[in-house]
Formats: C-alpha cells, structure tokens, sequence
C-alpha cells in the first residue's frame, strides 16, 4: 500500500482546525457526523458484547453461564443499545448528517447550532443509559411492558427510560433538520424529481423520526411518571390497561423499524446504479415508494399484539394493513433488480453489501408477512422466529447497508480509500457469518423454542451451537472494518474527488471537501442517475 | 446563480448556511411548525389514554370533572386567550417597527403566561390539600361521598386525577418553557433587535405560545366539563 | 411568502372578543343537560376556537405557503391515526374494570 504523508495541502473540513474544541464546538455537519460516528461504533460494542454473552449462555441447554434474571437483563440491554444507541441513529446520523446537505448543494444543514444539540442530547442520553448498565441495567425486555416496569421489576427502568427519552429528542431534532433542509435549500435546478433517493428515502425516515418519536417519548414518560408517583394507569390491579401501554409503545416502535430500514435502502439505491452504470429503473416508484412505506408503517403496531388481547376484529384489521406495507418494499426490490439486468456490474465492496442486502432483506421481510398471518403468528409469536425476523431485516438489512454506505463514501469522508481486497473480505465474512448465526433460528423457532428464555430443551441445542458459531465469525467481520478504516486514515492511498465515477452533487467536490462543501454554489441542469454521461473510471481504486 | 461565490455581504442577522435572509425566515417558520406537529403527536398519546379510560370509567370521570374549579379553569381560559392576543399585537407591533408598543405587548403577554402558572398552582393547591394528587396519600372518600348517585370506585378516579396531573402537568411546563422564551424575546425587542425587516424569532415565538394556548383549549373542556349537569 | 401581510387590529380584538365569548358559552352548556351531546357542542366549540387561533393569530389564513397547511393536516392526521386505530381495539372488546 502506498503511504501517503499528505504535504502542503488543500484547506478541507479535517485539517481546517486542530484541536478537542474544534471538534466539541463544531457546527460543520460533516464533522458532527463523525461525532456521531465515533459515538454509536461504541454502543454498537457494548450492545455486541451483551450479545456475545447471550450467545455463550445459549451454548448449552442448562442455564450455567449466568443466572436468570442477569440474562433477562443482557437481553434487554442489548436491544436496547443496539436500537436507540446504534440502529436509530446509525444512517441518519451518521452518512445522512455528511451527505444530506452535499446532495441538495448547500453549505450545511438548516439548524447547525440544534444539530450539534442533537449530538449533545445522545450522549446525555448515553451516559444515562451507561449508568443504568453499570448498576445493573433493566429486565424488562426493551418493550418495557407494563405492569412489570412499572410495578414490578427491581431495576432501574426510571433511569433507562429517561436515557431514551432523550435519546427520542435527539432523534426528533435530527429529523426536523432533514425535513427543512430539503425543503427549503435545495440547489438552484435540483427540483425534486432530480434528488438522489437517498434524499428520498432520508426524507421518508425523518418523518416517521418527526411524527412517532414523540409517542415514544409521552409513553415512557408516563411509565416514569407510574413507576415513580405509583400512579396506576397501566396497572389492572388498579383498573389501568396494560394494552394500553403497548398501544402507544408500538405505536412509535413499529414505524421505528422503519427508520432503521430506510435510510439503508436509501444507500442501496445509490450504490447499484452506480456499480452497474445505469440510471435507476422506475425512479418514481422507488421514491414514492419510501413515502409509502413511512406512511402505511404507521398503519400497523398492533401487529405486535395478536396474542397480547387486542380484540379479533381489529387483529384481522391489523394483518391486513401489514400486508400491505410489504408492497412499497417488493416495488424497490424488484426495482433494484431491474437496475441490474443488463448493467455492467462491478463487485466491489460497496456493491457486495448491496446485493446482501437485497438477499437478506427479502428473506427477513417475507417472513414478516408470515408473520401478518393471524394463524402462523400464533405459533411462532415470541420465538425465536420472530428473533430472526427482525435480525434478518435490522441486521441482514439496515447494518449491512449501513456498512455498504460507509464503504462508498469512505473516500468522500476521509479522503483516502480502505484497502478493497480486505473490504471483500469483510463483506463475505459478515454475509457468512450472519447467515450462521440467524438462519438456524428461523428452524428453531418454528420447532416451538421461546424466545428471551435463558434454558431449553437438549433437543434445541445443536442449532444453538451453530448460531453461536455463526456469531463468533460475524463478530470477526464486525472488527475488521473498524481496524482498517482508522489504518486507512493514515496509510490508505489517497483518493481523488469521485473515485467510482458515482452521479450525485457529492461527487462533484473534493474529497474530503471543503469545509463550505463546494466553491461555487452548484446549479443542477442533470436528471438524476445520469450514467449514460459519466465516464467510468478507468482504474478500478484499490486502497 | 453558478458563479455566485460563496462569500455574499452578510445581512445582518443572516446565518451563514442560508442564501438569503427569504431562506432563513421560511427554513425557520417551517422548523417551527414542524415542532408544533411533534407537539401535537406528544400531547396526542395522552388523549388517547384519556380517551380510553373516559371510556372505561365515565362515572369516574365526572366525579374527579366536577370536583376541579370550573371557575378557576375557566379564568385560566381566557387568561390565556388574553396572552395569546398580546403576542399577535406584538409580532405585529414589532412589524410595523413600533418597538415600545412591542415591548409592551410582550410584557402584557408574560403577565398573563404567569398568572395563568399561579392559578394553576392554586389549583394543584387544592388538589393537594384534598389528598387528589395520586400516589401514596390519595383519597377520593370525599368524592366518593359527594356523588353517592354516580356509584364511584375510588381506583378508576386516581386514573382520572393521574391524567388530570399529567396533562396539565405537561401542559404548564410547556408554558414556562414558554416564559422562558418569552423573557429572552422581550429583552431582545427591548434592545431593538427587531425590526420591520427582521422579527421571525418573535412570529416563531408566538406560534408557540399560541399552540400551547391551542392545548389549553381542548385540556378545559376534556377535564373541567366532562359532567356538570344538575344531578338529581 | 414575500411581502408581509399585517393583519389589522380591529381583526385581533374581534378574534380575542370571539374566543372569549366561546370560552363562557362552552363553560355555561356545560351546565344545562344536552345528554351526550353536552361532549359534543363542547368539542365543536373548542375546535372552533382552536381553528380562530391557527386561521388568524397564527398567520395561517394569511398565509401562501401549502407546506405549512400540509404540516397541520399531517399532524392532525396522523393524530387521527393513533386514536381511530387503537378505539378499533378498545371498541370491540369489553370495557375494563378494576
């Protein structure tokens, strides 16, 4: 690898000012997402190695590693973590803060001074939950259902739900952010119907960030409110419904998937036009598409209460609205295949990922419409089918698109490339390695193993060992771009302004770019996905 | 527009990432309502718990209603109107570049948001002198008592007082949060800040308060006249 | 939204004098016997009021910008979602009870 002491050189948003202020003080978005950056990669550890601890303990049938109640409390933790400390902000925070104002050819977000409050409010936020996690953490699942949060559970839910509380705002803000910045400083020419999709797709995800988040947070409070003053709305004992409490958690944590999902999709629909040179089949589609999604995705919470007492009648009501928010996903699916067929494809990292995704996502979203089936709900509900339902789509799904996307713009971001036969390699050890770990328990739990349970059945435990094994190799594909990348920062080999030959206004500057993003405010006189008139790179860029 | 170089004489008051001063007023006033609608989905899940359980324990509901002051509820109504008057007058004062007139209406406007927290404290008072607040020392033996034709349940109506609590709780945070940015506002207009030109803080300002005045109007009728019929 | 449009005060008072006038008839219904249409007339006149604030206090009225309005009926929308789709729970199951 060629070394490259970068001398004498061009004023960029890196090299701009030097020093822990410049960083804690800033209000350039680029920078701030890579606060952001460096903030989750951290939880995502903590949420991993809580994972890990699952995975060990689930080794063998007996329930020798640890006790119950701390096992109640590593699973709980670890969604926790990974949802509202990694998955919810990942995307948006982090490639959307970079790229959302370099798309639509503006100097910054609207509100910089209330981005970087965002930041500031996930810290609090994380330092709460840190706490919480030291003395303890909570056992009441992430669902926090009640009345066991509130009445009966010895933990510090009070603390946890705090953290997410102001983990919400943070979210909220960074959503309201988006919806202005693309609506009122968009380049002069850039109309809609030229906006990249992840634009789309990122607009799509702040609104559900805008219009859920904020049930979210009246519900937690409310069990705070119960848990501290022992109010009783949620308590049966005391007349109070428990239903009512999921009614409004699920109301937000559905759409929040949905947030998580996005943005991820948003990244695929940049890198396969790219890698395959060809402009997007059905642009329309695949963007209204995104809008659909964030609007049926509030249409269909209680499709996480069939067995919970909802009524029958608005349980049929429910699996038929869930059925129908799989549809504005099949439309990109389809889409993006379409996209390939005939394309000249290139499989470098960023691509590999991609297809991943597309693979995965479409397993993990069609066993969600078995899901939506009222009859096999009542089966698999609580197992671990609906465990790997989830992985498949949050994992298989949104982390892979989450690394896919900082494959992309690495060089946009650092100005270096990461070694790309290591990047391969990652990508295949991650695919593997997932598949290892979440397949089997699609079997697992379809053969009737509870999920959240800390022993099972002999019967159950060779598909146990194998997702364990599985998630010791994901675990290696987790580490490594993270060593590369920071290797990369100082060794990588230097990358020029648009090292894939990609459409798109952040191509157009240097990279890494000027702290006011371009030189001269941009005018867009170009469709979208305009690879009939970008010259591939010649060189394939290789770190 | 292609040539435009980055670096524009900078209009007073115009933050660097915007193009003009238009873009900043209308990216501005957009974040304004944008919040507005997450407020609404905040106070939202609380309707949806009053709704169910107005539902559930109506008798309940009607006895905690009319033991809360409609007079004094009914006062803090149009304290609020009051205020909410004043702020339009003084965006509009601040618009036609009347600054004392501007700072008048503002104060007018903090008089109002704080008698209206002092009734309210009053109210909460009450509540407590009563053993209402829900928790460890609630007792609705009174109620309970006062309504015999209704056939209460002392647990149902700790639900009615918790959301009462909640919801006006809620609520009158909201409006310090309001004082609070009213007293920065007003010192501003009182230094001469805002000008025909430049006054989107204060119309943002008021949108708020008039949004938290918009809460009030439907929390009176939800909690104060839910059963004032003549029982018989 | 390029020139301001300033409302006249003899609009705001006539406003303010509306809402107050709204705000002692709904208090005084409240008293007389309607059956279950004194929760009605109570949220149409607070609805009515609310609409005087957004239309007038808050510009809306006044106002070309669609996004705005979009905003609003978004909001209340979505509103809307929450509390129809959770009653079509609560209203095709029993009541509770203690």
């Amino acid at each position: 690898m060629a070394t490259a002491t970068i001398t004498a050189e061009r004023e960029h948003y890196l090299n701009t000012d030097y020093g822990i202020r410049s960083w804690l003080l800033t209000t350039d978005h680029k920078r701030i997402a890579l606060l952001y950056l460096a903030l989750i990669t951290l939880y995502f550890f903590v949420g991993g190695f809580f994972a890990l601890l699952i995975r060990l303990e689930l080794l063998t049938p007996a329930g020798d590693l640890v006790q119950a109640d701390t096992y109640n409390k590593l699973f709980s933790m670890h969604g926790q973590v990974m949802i509202f400390f990694f998955l919810i902000p990942s995307i948006p925070a982090v490639l959307g803060n970079f790229l959302v104002p370099m798309m639509v050819g503006a100097k910054d977000l609207a509100f910089p001074r209330i981005n970087l409050l965002s930041w500031y409010l996930l810290v609090i936020a994380a330092v709460i939950m840190s706490y919480c996690i030291i003395t303890g953490g909570v056992d009441t699942g992430w669902t926090f259902y009640t009345p066991f949060s509130t009445a009966f559970s010895n933990t510090h839910v009070i603390e946890a739900g705090l953290a997410i509380f102001i983990a919400g705002f943070s979210s909220i803000l960074t959503g309201l952010n988006f919806v202005v910045t693309i609506h009122r400083m968009r380049a002069p020419g850039l109309t809609w119907s030229r906006l990249p999709l992840f634009i789309w797709s990122m607009y799509a995800t702040s609104i559900i960030q805008l219009l859920g988040t904020p049930v979210l947070a009246i519900t937690l409070l409310l069990v705070v409110f119960e848990r501290a003053f022992g109010l009783g709305i949620f308590d049966p004992n005391r007349g109070g419904d428990p239903l009512l409490f999921q009614h409004l958690f699920w109301f937000y944590s559905h759409p929040a998937v949905y947030i998580m999902i996005l943005p991820s999709m948003g990244v695929v629909s940049e890198i396969i036009p790219c890698f395959s040179r060809k402009r997007v089949f059905g642009y329309g589609a695949v963007a209204l598409s995104s809008i659909a999604i964030a609007v049926f995705g509030f249409l269909v919470w209680a499709h996480h209460m069939f067995v919970a007492g909802i009524s029958l009648y608005s349980a049929m009501i429910f699996s038929m609205l869930s059925y129908s928010v799989a549809v504005p996903s099949a439309i990109k699916v389809f889409n993006w295949t379409a996209t390939m067929y005939k394309g000249s494809i290139r499989f470098h990292t960023p691509m590999l990922y991609a297809m991943g995704f597309i693979g995965l996502f479409t397993i993990g979203g069609l066993t969600g419409l078995f899901l939506a089936a009222l009859g096999i709900d009542v089966h698999v509900t609580d197992t671990y089918f609906v465990v790997a339902h989830f992985h498949y789509i949050m994992v298989g799904g949104a982390v892979m698109g989450y690394l896919g996307g900082l494959h992309f713009w690495w060089p946009k971001i650092s100005g270096r490339l990461y070694p790309e036969w290591l990047g391969k390699f990652a990508a295949l050890t991650v695919f593997l390695g997932f598949n290892l770990t979440f397949f089997p328990q699609f079997v697992l739990g379809y053969l009737g193993m509870p999920r959240r349970y800390w022993q099972y059945p002999p019967e159950f435990q060779v598909l146990n060992v194998l997702s364990t094994a599985g998630s010791t190799i994901l675990a290696v594909g987790y580490v490594l771009p993270m060593i590369y990348f920071l290797w990369s920062m100082r060794y990588g080999k230097v990358a020029e302004a648009n090292p894939w030959g990609a459409a798109g206004l952040e191509w157009k500057t240097a990279s890494p770019p000027p702290t006011t993003n371009f030189d001269e405010v941009p005018e867009v006189t170009w469709e979208a996905y305009n690879y009939d008139e970008i010259a591939e790179p010649e060189e394939v860029p290789v770190g | 527009m292609a040539d435009t170089p980055l670096t524009i004489e900078h209009e007073e008051g115009l933050q660097h990432q915007f193009v003009d001063m238009q873009q900043q007023r209308d990216a501005t006033t957009l974040g304004m309502w944008l919040f507005l609608a997450t407020e609404i989905m905040f106070f939202g899940g609380m309707f949806l718990a009053y709704l169910v359980y107005r539902n559930w324990y109506y008798p309940e509901f009607a006895a905690g209603s009319r033991s809360i002051d409609i007079y004094l509820g009914t006062i803090n109504t149009a304290v609020l109107i009051c205020s909410s008057l004043t702020v339009a007058m003084a965006v509009r004062a601040a618009a036609l570049g009347k600054r004392q007139l501007c700072v008048a209406f503002l104060l007018a406007t903090l008089v109002f948001g704080l008698a209206f927290l002092g009734i309210k404290g009053k109210e909460w008072y009450d509540k407590f002198e009563e053993h209402h607040i829900p928790g460890r020392s609630f007792n609705a033996e009174d109620i309970i008592r006062d309504y015999p034709q209704l056939h209460i349940e002392p647990a149902p109506t700790q639900i009615f007082f918790s959301l009462y609590f909640a919801m006006t709780g809620l609520h009158a945070l909201h409006m310090i949060i309001g004082v609070g940015l009213f007293l920065y506002l007003t010192y501003h207009a009182w230094k001469g800040r805002y000008t025909p030109e430049y006054h989107n803080p204060l119309e943002i300002g008021g949108l708020y308060w008039h949004f938290v005045d918009i809460v009030w109007i439907y929390l009176f009728p939800l909690l104060y006249l839910i059963d004032r019929k003549p029982l018989r | 939204m390029a020139s301001e449009h300033i409302v006249s005060s003899k609009i705001y008072f006539a406003i303010w004098a509306t809402l107050m006038c709204l705000t002692v008839i709904t208090a005084s219904v409240a008293f007389i016997d309607l059956g279950p249409f004194n929760t009605v007339v109570c949220l149409v006149i607070a609805t009515v009021k609310a609409l005087l604030v957004v239309l007038f206090f808050m510009h809306v009225k006044y106002t070309s910008e669609k996004l705005t309005k979009t905003v609003i009926i978004a909001a209340v929308f979505w509103l809307g979602i929450l509390l129809v789709l959770s009653l079509a729970d609560y209203s095709t199951r029993p009541l509770g009870h203690v």
